[in-house]
């Protein structure tokens, strides 16, 4: 290791006391080099991530309200939790429940028996450990209670809350975007000129403010002024609007999130897809494999770990959508497009520190858990297989 | 090989070499991807015709070239931009992101390059210890009423005798990889969970509506994809330089300095690029922490949306002049930006 060395041959240079002391100093400096680099981001972090989180621990267990002069907080356990779940803000954040039909039961029964087969499998090869097995579990227990939450509010009588639409965004649109990136990728891999310049034109979106894309999705969805407004008035809806009804303005958010973030998957995709094997695609060629079966076989597992790591990037992000349902909709009409990050701000602003943070916590929760399986259960044996 | 002439038929449809496409392929490849394209272009397209429109273009129905059917006029931009003050916020925003930004990629890399380079040691105990007399500490002062001066040197007291004392004999210690994975998962964190706190930090020492509270957010919540970035471009440098500098008695904090931070530049870049963008567009942490006076774009144009949002020209231009910008940059510098991207996802 250099560091003794070099202290060693400081010290044997060392004549002069004034220069014995400066250098004494440094040599300290040197010697705590490493944590004097690391000091700064764990302060930072402490400041602006653990020592929040545990005073947001704090609010979401207790009552906030404004006094004379200032605020006081009332330590009052789950209450905040409780009223959220099952009190009188359940509506707000799960929604209401409709009616459980054979459909609903059937898809669920299908998720469960899914579920299932993959502990069982877990389970029965190799051999499973403890810490696996509980976080497995945790992941099950998590997936149905979503699957059930999702169905039973998505039921016919039911109307789905804050949860709901968060996830939608998340699924839904982490899926399409990851689809068309994929499609958009598989295209622009082919041998075809101007490679670049569409490279170049597809990945703007994702750089564009939210909030602008947001405003600009409002003007181009205007059913009388916007310029689709000919095609509206053809097919003879331009009374309807898409900002009163649930589906078509949570479909709305999606499609402005589905703009800006489809270049994400688009441009990590298509380097994926260059740096595969070319001989192999070569060699497949000739012995006269078609598209599909050259996808499936080569392009896939070559881009497998990275696919996954992308997806994963995005879920992390898509749970903390707020600006375009915020902007677009306003998180209406009544509830539709409200995500959990957009409730939480508008308890925030309506003096509910607790709620608000309590809503922020289950955000918290479920993002973590989520993100954290995606990470062992699909991102990890993606990477194994590479390797 | 054979002479025998191809039928339209398999000329169409298969390709000329095994490096090409056949011809319908390339078509309907093309057509797809120009297909894209528009989607692509029609909005920022149409909120840059928009600008130069005035309302009588707007309320009377769509119109799509301007020179030819409708006569475009900066009347708009004259009114958001002279009339109405719209450089402070914007200033705001450059500011900020600036500012922010090189923070974050100065504290990130160093953190990233001393995880790289120096192997850490430190005991979970330690680590346990910290985290249990901060929540003492606020649970002492939200619940019990301690003066906060008074709590944190008595857990501080506190913190330091058990560090010499109890922490010692304990085995457990948590490495780089920890340490890295922990620095990088803050990122999973939804920033609305800590912003209620960092809201009531601010208040309390008045700088809430201030860029300083803005800056000082920004590169937090930046940082954890500084270091994730920063740490694989460290990692890729041949060790060598850096020992034969040290050798010669560079200190550590030189050798980074003058020698990898160098080596690394165009991945410095590109994190650069990226969280400068994140940076501007970033909305949530700014909602909450400026009002007035360090507003930023962001949370300007979200703010008129409510007032102008029947002004489509008005908000067209707010939106071109924030977007403006960062079309240029990723267009230009797209390759950087992109390298970013692609080293986060490769090496996760």
């Amino acid at each position: 290791m250099p560091a003794p060395l070099s202290r060693v041959m400081m010290t044997a240079t060392d004549t002069m006391p004034e220069a014995a002391d400066r250098r004494s100093w440094a040599e300290w400096l040197d010697g705590h080099s490493g944590r004097i680099m690391v000091l700064p981001a764990v302060i930072v972090l402490l400041c602006f991530a653990i020592f929040p989180l545990i005073i947001s621990a704090y609010l979401a267990l207790s009552r906030f309200a404004l006094a004379s002069g200032g605020f006081t907080l009332k330590f009052i356990g789950l209450l905040n939790f409780r009223k959220l779940l099952v009190g009188s803000q359940q509506y707000h954040l799960l929604g209401k429940f409709g009616t459980f039909g054979f459909v609903q039961s059937a898809l669920l029964a299908l998720i469960a028996a899914g579920l299932l087969f993959l502990l069982a499998r877990y389970l029965r090869r190799g051999r499973p450990t403890v810490v696996g097995t509980v976080g497995r579990l945790l992941a099950m227990a998590m997936a149905m209670g979503l699957a059930v939450l999702a169905l039973a509010t998505m039921a016919p009588g039911g109307v789905p809350g804050t949860v709901v639409n968060t996830l939608l965004y998340v699924f839904v649109g982490v899926s399409v975007q990851f689809a068309l990136g994929l499609g958009l990728a598989l295209l622009c891999g082919q041998p075809i000129r101007g490679r670049n310049f569409f490279r170049v034109l597809f990945f703007i979106p994702l750089m564009v403010t939210p909030v602008g894309i947001a405003y600009t999705f409002r003007m181009l969805a205007d059913m009388q002024k916007g310029p689709f407004a000919p095609l509206v008035r053809a097919f003879g809806i331009s009374e309807w609007s898409w900002a009163t009804e649930a589906w078509s303005a949570r479909l709305m958010v999606l499609v402005g999130d589905t703009w800006q973030w489809t270049p994400f998957m688009f441009i990590v995709l298509l380097a994926a897809i260059e740096n595969q094997p070319r001989d192999q695609v070569e060699a497949a060629r000739l012995d006269g494999a078609n598209g599909f079966q050259i996808f499936r076989d080569i392009t896939w597992p070559a881009i497998a770990p990275i696919a996954a790591t992308v997806v994963l990037i995005r879920l992390i992000e898509a749970f903390k959508i707020i600006d375009l349902p915020n902007v677009l909709t306003g998180g209406g009409p009544g509830l539709a497009t409200e995500s959990m990050t957009l409730h939480s701000f508008i308890s925030w602003r309506t003096q509910d520190l607790g709620g608000s943070a309590a809503v922020g916590y289950m955000l918290l929760f479920i993002s973590t858990i989520v993100c954290v399986s995606f990470f062992n259960f699909v991102v990890r044996p993606a990477r194994r297989f590479e390797a | 090989m054979s002479a025998e002439p191809r039928s339209l038929a398999r000329r169409l449809f298969e390709p000329a070499s095994i490096d090409s496409q056949a011809p319908v392929a390339r078509v309907v490849t093309y057509a797809l991807l120009f297909l894209w394209a528009l989607v692509v272009v029609i909005p920022l397209y149409w909120v840059l015709i928009t600008s130069f429109k005035g309302p009588g273009e707007v309320d009377n129905g769509p119109f799509y070239l301007p020179f030819v059917d409708f006569a475009p006029s900066l009347q708009a931009w004259d009114f958001m931009l002279v009339q109405n003050y719209t450089l402070r916020p914007y200033m705001n925003s450059v500011v900020v992101a600036v500012a922010s930004t090189l923070l974050a990629v100065l504290i990130g890399s160093l953190a990233a390059y001393a995880l790289v380079r120096i192997r850490f040691q430190v005991k979970l105990a330690a680590v346990a210890l910290f985290l249990i007399l901060l929540t003492a500490i606020i649970v002492a002062v939200a619940t019990f009423g301690v003066r906060w001066e008074i709590a944190i040197v008595v857990a501080a007291a506190l913190f330091i005798i058990a560090l010499f004392t109890l922490v010692g004999r304990t085995r457990l210690a948590v490495g780089n990889n920890d340490i890295e994975f922990w620095i990088i998962s803050n990122r999973i964190m939804p920033p609305i969970v800590a912003v209620l706190p960092i809201y009531v930090m601010f208040q309390q020492m008045r700088l809430l509506d201030t860029q300083v509270a803005l800056i000082a957010t920004y590169t937090a919540i930046n940082l954890p994809i500084v270091v994730w970035l920063t740490r694989d471009f460290f990692a890729g440098i041949p060790l060598d330089l850096e020992e034969s500098a040290q050798i010669d008695g560079a200190s550590k904090f030189r050798v980074f300095f003058t020698i990898a931070l160098p080596l690394v530049r165009s991945g410095l870049v590109a994190t650069f690029l990226l969280v400068l963008i994140l940076a501007w567009n970033e909305y949530l942490l700014a909602l909450f922490l400026s009002n007035v006076d360090a507003q930023t774009m962001p949370v300007l144009v979200s703010a008129q949306n409510t007032t102008r949002g029947p002004q489509w020209w008005n908000m067209s231009v707010l939106i071109t002049v924030m977007i403006a910008p960062v079309i240029v940059i990723s267009s230009i510098l797209q390759k950087h930006i992109a390298r970013g991207l692609l080293v986060g996802a490769v090496k996760g």
